[in-house]
């Protein structure tokens, strides 16, 4: 007897809801039996990484401060992997952002500083991300180098140059060699939204991006065009669509959005740069964009689920003294389960008794 | 021992695990499948070899165990793209972030833990040779293992039937189902031996280059082996030419770092990841466009039954 | 099984024998019980439209295919097909519609490849040179695949099979792709194979072919069997009755005047291809005029694509007066200009060119009515608009289907054609470039598009139809011209050329004596 692969004729929308759900069931499933391979009672691992994160003020604040930037980047990686175009580079679209607006924020310290600067770094951010992004894709439309692997090898580039900026012309004066810049004056950090709170307006800003991408996955041309060109490249040029100027489209976004993302954690949450300012957002949002089905709002629900697993990891380190690279394993083996279960989408699977000889 | 064979013999150590890693994706894109997971299959191999070796004792059964600890993830990765037809490129970045996570989990215990490396085995006689003798034939297992793989890959991919049956898959699985050759199965083999070879290669990371295990020691060279594989039009020889294009990279750019070169650290360090994205788009601009690969690379197939 | 009697072979038993054999997709029983019986020696048809069963069929007899029931008998005795490979160790060889060669190889690996038992590759070469010219069939054993015509590429998979010294063949649809002439070349290999005492299985739905060449044939309508005879004694007409299940009408002609002014004109256009293994366009001319139907004929893979990709703005042309629009030089202008301008296109691949298979008919709707049609006016999509149109061409077209706006992929083969056709046609286009309109088609949607196709021209629209099929060309065309490794030869009215002259000039004979 063999499982044999059939393809469907429609997909419903029911399964389209549920294959992500199964998807994250079969994760929790595995999740419980590696940490019990890892000695801790897998229940009380559960409830470390995805119940006290939720359970009161100062995790749920957490959670959405965690859950801002992968938000934000998948939306823009969504839009990407939609038009069939692999930036798996994010994580140095996100670095390159947190610089180009951290330069401002460094070179009018105690100087020159008004209300003008914090927009002008936003912008900086998303700027400086937005043009990291378009190396790849200008290699990619001019030369046709692979971009996975261009974006990629870009994001050690960008960790080396945050690390020399840190370590040599930014480095703050009065910081006993520490390897960080100053921290960000008031009128260069992103205000929170209530006093004593851990959220700032990027998560308010976050939330407009979304609703602002998913009308336009939805319900424009533009939407379409790139839906189009992923999935039927030579019908997207039979309508008259250009792969080259999508390509070079959704970079820019995706390396703007991740630019924008890496910014305002870096004037929000952190207020300085350090080396490691990013746990991995760029490699998480991949996870987020497929769990949420490369869907603006999928990606929003998927982005919280993620970020509590961040907090989780760090809860489960210190109370079940569980490795933090647990947490990856959860994440790679739920971007496992959410592609299998999206199989089902265009296929069923039959059990096939193999043919009487 | 002069300043130019210790230069060589540094590319060598670097260039063998890229050549090795590099070889077995080469088989398993030959056969129609992209596996960017070579980043994580690497790790893991480092990871369980010397996580199995600091235990038993043994180099051999640390060596033993990275292959299988590759073979494992590939088997994984074959599951979903093979047998589930999932999108190769999402599926290798899963394997590559598993990976990354799963290699921490098990190298943990093993953090800062020193130990032996693997010696050299000096080949009897051929080794005296001046200059040539100490280069070639004076190396650690591992880089005749990597030329014996590329020797063999050849010879495989070019003078056998089981060589061209496999080629054949890469071409058009649709063409070779019809011919009735089981193209998952072949596909499945050439993928378990690209992680074999990623195991191999990741366990020269922990056993040999640096003999100890620290998270995330692969640092890309994963991802360089499948642009090696690029650059070398998914042809052995030419992956050695890659792999020790690459390999002399690395080494130029720590002996310019000892030597006082006034260019910060940094820069250096980034050179291997600026070579390889301009070896990338220099082989595109040779070829004019026109791809060397595979034609059924990354598409995958259900075969109607 | 039938009892112990059976297994003594005599002149009566069949060589293969299929008995009450059934497959069915998932709730599609695309082969309903069926039976059928080859003789040695005997040339034996399979007829019957698309969809109606035929591959499935010859796929379960060659392994591909296992069936859900009924069973194989050959020489008499129950035979088991887990995979080609036991297919060809009893004898049954295959030759593939869509062949089932490997571009990148050369001939003699492509070819060892099919060898069950493996032989080193200069033995190989050396027998494929012996077989090939045992049947006068010459190829080249260390060229790649990619360098052949079709014909040729046909040849190897011929060569191939016969390597294996096979007692039944099986051939799918072997002349669709083939010159007149190289038909007759391909009737001459075959009369040679069945004086040996070899079987041939012909699949085909050319019935003058059939009736010539098979004196046995089994129809297939719908999965079933609906009728066997012997196709000597029937006329075309009646065998068409029997596979379509209906009386087929050809397209009715409307008397014209003369055409109207040329409404497209292309002059010396030269493109290169755009692929490394591609055909290009040299030196193409021609003029359409309004009201007139110009017929494009040739072998696949002559620059059909290429002229395809011209003509609709897929690809810009190098200077803009090379291709005229109604007076305006549009060659550098895009598809959606194009469009824009009157124009309308069907490219040849329904399923990924014309239509994206997972996106539903509205947004196949939108996919080439964008830039026209209102569908998005200011860059917002108005569904609404969508389905109205949708429905328009489901009902102008007679498109069945089962719910309101299903996804591509989920329609036959003839009635996705008849939407991606209709699509363009309500439009009301000036000019309409249709590529194979009815490849693989069955013939009800076969005359619906064809009668449209000509009720457009009547209507004043310049039509340009690119088709490898002879007979379409020569029923629906007023003039034809024929493309030949990128040359486009001087058009003729339909009605003063045969198809030998055709035939010649689609095999790249006198090109030059055309012009």
């Amino acid at each position: 007897m063999r499982l044999v692969l059939e393809q469907r004729a429609e997909t419903g929308w029911a399964l389209r809801l549920l294959s992500p759900l199964l998807a994250v069931a079969l994760a929790l499933v595995s999740a419980a039996v590696m940490f019990a391979a890892l000695g801790a009672d897998p229940l009380a691992a559960l409830h470390a990484y995805f119940v006290l994160p939720l359970s009161d003020s100062w995790g749920l604040q957490e959670v959405a401060v965690k859950a801002t930037p992968l938000v934000l980047i998948s939306v823009g990686l969504a839009f990407c992997y939609r038009a069939g175009v692999w930036n798996i580079g994010a994580e140095g679209q996100f670095l390159v952002g947190a610089l180009g607006g951290a330069w401002l924020a460094v070179a009018t310290h105690g100087g020159a500083q008004g209300p003008w600067l914090l927009p002008a770094m936003l912008a900086a951010g998303a700027l400086g991300g937005a043009l990291f992004a378009l190396i790849p894709a200008l290699l990619r439309t001019r030369f046709g180098a692979s971009e996975i692997l261009t974006s990629l090898m870009l994001v050690y580039v960008a960790e080396l140059l945050l690390d020399w900026l840190v370590r040599g012309p930014w480095r703050d004066p009065a910081g006993f060699n520490m390897p960080q810049t100053v921290t960000f004056s008031p009128a260069a950090t992103l205000p929170l939204l209530a006093e004593g709170g851990r959220v700032n307006l990027g998560t308010p800003l976050t939330l407009l991006i979304v609703a602002a991408a998913a009308l336009v996955a939805a319900r424009t041309l533009k939407g379409f065009e790139i839906r189009l060109v992923g999935e039927a490249p030579r019908a997207a040029r039979f309508a008259g669509f250009d792969a080259k100027r999508v390509t070079w489209a959704v970079f820019a976004f995706s390396g703007a959005l991740a630019g924008l993302a890496g910014i305002m954690e870096v004037a929000g949450t952190l207020r300085q740069l350090q080396p490691g300012l990013s746990p991995g957002y760029g490699f998480t949002a991949i996870i987020v964009a497929f769990l949420g089905r490369l869907n603006p709002v999928g990606c929003l629900v998927a982005g919280v689920f993620l970020a509590v697993t961040f907090i989780g990891g760090e809860n489960a380190q210190i109370m079940l003294r569980l490795p933090l690279d647990a947490t990856r394993v959860f994440q790679g083996l739920l971007l496992f389960y959410v592609l299998a279960c999206d199989t089902l989408l265009l296929y069923r699977l039959r059990l096939l008794r193999s043919a009487p000889a | 021992m002069t300043l130019l064979e210790a230069i060589l013999l540094t590319v060598i150590t670097a260039s063998t695990p890229l050549l090795i890693a590099a070889i077995g994706e080469l088989v398993a894109e030959r056969a129609g499948v992209l596996n960017l997971g070579v980043e994580g299959m690497m790790i893991m191999g480092a990871a369980a070899g010397i996580a199995v070796a600091i235990t038993t004792g043994s180099s051999a059964a640390g060596v033993a165990a990275a292959i299988l600890a590759g073979m494992a993830l590939a088997a994984i990765f074959a599951l979903l793209v093979l047998g589930l037809a999932t999108n190769q490129v999402a599926a290798g970045l899963a394997l590559a972030i598993f990976g990354l996570g799963l290699s921490g989990v098990v190298g943990a215990p093993f953090v800062g833990v020193p130990r032996e490396g693997i010696g050299k085995i000096a080949v009897p006689w051929l080794s005296e040779i001046p200059f040539l003798g100490p280069v070639l034939f004076r190396q650690d297992p591992f880089v005749y293992a990597s030329f014996a793989l590329v020797i063999g890959v050849a010879w495989f991919l070019g003078r056998t039937r089981a060589g061209l049956v496999l080629r054949a898959c890469g071409e058009s699985a649709a063409a070779a189902h019809a011919l009735g050759f089981k193209v998952l199965r072949i596909r499945f083999l050439a993928l378990l031996f690209g992680g074999a070879c990623a195991g191999l290669a990741g366990a020269y990371l922990s056993l040999v280059l640096t003999p100890f295990w620290t998270s995330g020691m692969t640092s890309g060279r994963g991802w360089i082996a499948l642009a090696i594989v690029v650059f070398a039009s998914w042809l052995p020889w030419r992956a050695v030419a890659g792999a020790y294009l690459f390999g002399g990279v690395t080494i130029l750019q720590l002996h310019a770092q000892g030597a006082g070169v006034p260019v910060p650290p940094q820069a250096m360090a980034a050179l291997p990841y600026v070579i390889t994205i301009l070896a990338l788009v220099l082989i595109m601009r040779a070829r004019g466009g026109g791809s060397a690969a595979p034609a059924a690379l990354g598409t995958p197939f259900v075969p109607d039954r | 099984m039938p009892s112990g009697s059976a297994r003594i072979l005599s002149a009566e038993t069949p060589l293969l024998e299929a008995r009450r054999l059934t497959r069915r997709f998932g709730a599609l029983v695309a082969n309903d019980a069926i039976d059928l019986a080859v003789r040695a020696g005997e040339a034996h048809a399979l007829l019957g439209e698309n969809g109606a069963g035929k591959s499935t069929l010859v796929k379960m007899l060659y392994g591909l295919l296992q069936p859900d029931a009924g069973q194989v008998l050959w020489r008499g005795a129950p035979a088991a097909l887990p995979d080609p490979r036991a297919a060809r160790a009893l004898g049954v060889g295959m030759v593939f519609q869509h062949f089932s060669l490997f571009d990148a190889m050369s001939v003699a690996e492509n070819v060892a490849l099919a060898l069950d038992v493996p032989e080193p590759l200069p033995r190989v070469a050396e027998r494929l040179a012996a077989v090939s010219s045992a049947y006068g069939l010459p190829l080249e054993p260390a060229r790649e695949v990619w360098r052949l015509s079709v014909g040729e590429r046909q040849r190897v998979e011929i060569v191939r099979c016969l390597m294996q010294d096979p007692r039944l063949i099986i051939l799918d649809e072997p002349t669709s792709v083939l010159t007149p002439q190289e038909a007759e070349g391909l009737f001459g290999t075959l009369d040679r194979l069945r004086a040996e005492g070899r079987a041939v299985l012909y699949i085909s739905h050319k019935l003058e072919e059939v009736r010539r060449l098979c004196e046995a044939a089994t129809i297939l309508r719908g999965g079933k069997v609906v009728a066997a005879c012997d196709p000597r004694a029937e006329s075309a007409a009646s065998l068409a009755r029997m596979m379509v299940g209906a009386e087929v009408g050809a397209a009715r002609r409307a008397d014209r005047g003369d055409a109207g002014p040329v409404r497209l004109s292309v002059h010396a256009l030269s493109l290169p291809p755009d692929e490394p293994h591609g055909i290009g366009l040299h030196d193409v001319s021609l003029d359409l005029r309004a009201g007139e139907v110009l017929g494009i004929a040739g072998v696949a893979g002559n620059g059909q694509d290429a002229l395809f990709a011209a003509l609709s703005g897929e690809r810009a042309a190098p200077a803009a007066d090379r291709i005229i629009l109604d007076g305006a030089a549009v060659g550098r202008e895009d598809i959606s200009a194009r469009r824009r301008r009157g124009g309308a296109f069907v490219p040849e691949e329904r399923l990924g060119h014309a239509a994206a298979p997972a996106f539903r008919l509205s947004e196949n709707a939108l996919l080439a009515g964008h830039a026209t049609e209102g569908f998005a006016p200011g860059g917002l999509v108005r569904r609404s608009r969508l389905l109205g149109f949708v429905d328009r061409v489901t009902a102008a077209f007679d498109v069945r289907k089962g719910p309101r706006d299903p996804e591509a992929r989920a329609l036959s083969g003839g009635n996705l054609q008849k939407f991606v056709v209709g699509r363009e046609i309500l439009r009301g286009p000036r000019l309409l470039v249709v590529c194979q309109p009815t490849w693989g088609v069955d013939a009800g949607a076969a005359q619906v598009i064809r009668q449209a196709i000509l009720d457009l021209a009547r209507g004043g629209a310049a039509v340009l139809v690119i088709s490898q099929d002879l007979d379409e060309l020569l029923e629906i065309t007023d003039r034809i011209a024929v493309i030949f490794h990128g040359r486009l030869s001087a058009a003729t009215p339909t009605g003063w050329t045969t198809r030998e002259e055709i035939g010649l000039l689609m095999g790249g004979a006198a090109t030059a004596e055309a012009t």
